[in-house]
């Protein structure tokens, strides 16, 4: 029988307290909420299924699901790629010292409030803005780029990209510099590199970045809200609009959970993927 | 020496101090004790120094504001906290009668308030305020009108007098929602023909529905107060549904070439009232607060309110208002004999009052709006 090692729990007992008590205690609330039902205003605990058969039953509840996957997805996949060239040149290309650099100047948007850097973003996309002013000058536009899909996703761009980009990075700079010159010596191309040896090579470091990009984009509700005009609305938009509509924070509570779902299982078939061994030929 | 010195004057100094605290203590203590907090729960804006800041100093009043958006929130807030945490409620008409119901507010003295001086007949007994006995709960205070707002250099007043224009090809794109169901779908039900605008059956709800849909194609987005202010502002939405004045009128303050017109199928009013909370212990100056509200001098601040304009709802009000700010008199057209001043609206049958769905439920109402934002 093994013993308890008092030495080891010190350590361990922090985290496990401090995940019980406001991450997996919140959840079971949220859960028994959506169970909940709301009158004359105020929440009654009991355990009716009102609220799940009110929201799985309405088009829009999908509509805007299939909309936030689709647009966290976007998100996810855009960063991935804007950041791969920026970071396989901060990796491969760059004196230590200036990769350090890069990295601080990646961390310093977070200085800054993300609603900051949001609203900044108005003054640019506007009709009137920076960038249609560039394009007047071409004889070009104006574009409408404010509430439209294309304002949600450079929202999320600007919340996730940096990090992404810092994650890329690391993941790059920690590939073993010789497996890229034997390919080299083998004769591959730089395109054979990056999909035989960078990609296979970093592919946790890849998976992990991008799944960060989409669970941030996912849970989003800024960028849709003032940068998409809610026009049309995520599921993050839902949970405000139905706890403004009578407050049905049970309905919430369903909307929330949909969300956690999907983001469970996300998260757990990309973490499977990323850690998945390949079968030797 | 120089050590006794010190001493002696540490000895007088802290000896004057204590003389002076124990002589002053009865009247820093009185002073503390007469500074009575009043908590307002109300739209943003109504406990702001503009607002309250000259009956704060008068009365020696905290006011400690709670502000929320939207009616339902209000209701929320007075069922979520403890009783006794709100003493003045400020709320949107339509909700006013749900606090009535719910026996929420307490009685007040008619005989007290200016009824008779009231600028129309309807806001002496507004729907909701008083209840079957003809008991008075809830004072209405202030007034304005949705209509049409739009961008002054796309297109005329005369053109934005017809809720059609939002499909105009113009404004495609570029048709803005304040995000509440009640006022969009009020003004669709309005150009539907509907004189009860909330008051509708199966059929014309239908017809509502549909026709709103069918303007998706133009909508540029649904805002919040923000959303909504900045949209105008930096050209973004050309025109709103929803809203009127209250927000075209500030940002016109800023000198935006935005405005706001009733059309020609009528506007729809929103009233806000004051109330007090029936298990407030601060009644007395909570009441006096309602008495200084309703004073011309108190009727000219709600009309200037900084957060968002309103009108005034007493003759002796605007009468003070065109004579200490004849400017927001003319710019709101609260003069006598301008076609478009808002009571010669409501005599001219062009205003329904906003109200709660009759026919029905809130729910309903707000289930189609989240369909039509999702479509």
């Amino acid at each position: 029988m093994r013993r308890l090692n008092l030495y080891a729990l010190t350590f361990r007992l922090p985290i496990i307290i401090w995940q019980a008590l406001f991450f997996i205690g919140p959840l079971l609330f949220v859960i028994a909420m959506s169970f909940f039902v709301v009158k004359n205003f105020r929440m009654v605990e009991t355990f009716e299924f009102d609220s799940w058969s009110k929201m799985i039953s309405r088009d829009f509840v999908w509509s805007a699901y299939r909309y936030t996957l689709v647009m966290a997805g976007s998100a996810a996949a855009l960063a991935s790629l804007l950041a791969f060239p920026a970071a396989w040149f901060l990796a491969f290309r760059c004196s230590a010292q200036a990769r350090q650099l890069a990295i601080l100047l990646l961390i310093i948007p977070f200085f800054t409030s993300y609603l900051v850097r949001t609203f900044s973003w108005y003054t640019i996309l506007a009709e009137s803005g920076v960038l249609n002013g560039g394009f007047a000058l071409l004889g070009l536009g104006p574009f409408t780029m404010l509430n439209t899909p294309f304002g949600t996703l450079v929202g999320y761009l600007t919340f996730v990209l940096p990090l992404v980009l810092i994650l890329q990075t690391v993941t790059m700079a920690n590939i073993d510099d010789r497996l890229i010159q034997a390919a080299r010596n083998l004769g591959c191309s730089s395109a054979r590199t990056i999909r035989s040896v960078i990609l296979p090579a970093g592919k946790t470091g890849f998976i992990i970045a991008a799944l960060f990009a989409f669970i941030l984009s996912f849970g989003d509700f800024v960028a849709p809200f003032y940068l998409g005009g809610s026009n049309p609305p995520t599921m993050p938009i839902l949970i405000i609009d139905t706890t403004k509509a009578g407050q049905q924070w049970p309905r919430a509570a369903v909307v929330a959970v949909m969300m956690m779902l999907t983001l469970f299982t996300i998260a757990f078939a990309a973490i499977m993927f990323a850690y998945r061994k390949r079968a030797s030929r | 020496m120089s050590d006794l010195k010190f001493n002696q004057s540490k000895r007088t100094f802290l000896k004057t101090g204590l003389a002076s605290v124990a002589l002053s203590a009865p009247f820093v203590g009185r002073a503390w004790a007469e500074t009575v907090e009043l908590t307002m729960l109300g739209w943003y804006g109504t406990a702001e120094p503009d607002m309250v800041g000259a009956f704060e100093e008068a009365n020696n009043v905290k006011f400690v504001p709670k502000y929320y958006a939207g009616g339902d929130n209000m209701l929320a807030a007075l069922a979520q906290n403890p009783p006794g945490t709100f003493d003045i409620i400020h709320t949107d008409a339509e909700y006013a009668k749900l606090l009535v119901a719910n026996d929420l507010v307490m009685e007040l003295d008619a005989s007290a308030y200016p009824i008779d001086d009231l600028l129309h007949d309807d806001f002496k007994s507004f729907a909701g305020h008083w209840d079957d006995s003809g008991k008075l709960y809830s004072l209405i205070t202030r007034f304005g009108h949705l209509g049409v707002s739009y961008n002054k250099e796309v297109m005329s007043a005369e053109e934005a007098s017809t809720y059609d224009i939002f499909w105009d090809e113009r404004l495609t794109g570029k048709v803005g929602h304040f995000d509440w169901h009640l006022p969009s779908l009020g003004q669709m039900s309005l150009l539907m023909g509907n004189a009860s605008p909330f008051d509708i059956g199966e059929d014309a709800w239908k017809a509502v529905q549909e026709k709103t849909l069918s303007l998706k194609p133009q909508v540029g987005g649904y805002f919040d107060f923000g959303g909504t202010f900045s949209g105008l502002k930096n050209g973004e939405m050309l025109a709103m549904v929803g809203i009127g004045d209250w927000v075209t009128g500030i940002l016109e303050r800023d000198g935006a070439p935005v405005s706001s017109v009733v059309p020609k199928e009528g506007g729809i009013q929103w009233t806000e009232s004051y109330s007090i909370a029936k298990t407030s212990e601060k009644t007395e100056m909570a009441l006096k607060y309602l008495d200084y509200t309703m004073s011309p001098e108190g009727q000219v601040k709600t009309a200037q309110m900084l957060g968002y304009p309103g009108h005034a709802v007493t003759k002796a009000g605007r009468a003070m208002l065109n004579e200490v700010d004849p400017a927001e008199a003319a710019r709101s057209k609260q003069v006598n004999g301008d076609p478009q001043d808002p009571i010669t609206l409501i005599n001219e049958g062009r205003i329904s009052y906003r109200d709660i769905p009759v026919q029905q439920s809130l729910e309903d109402w707000n289930d189609f709006w989240s369909e039509y934002k999702n479509a």
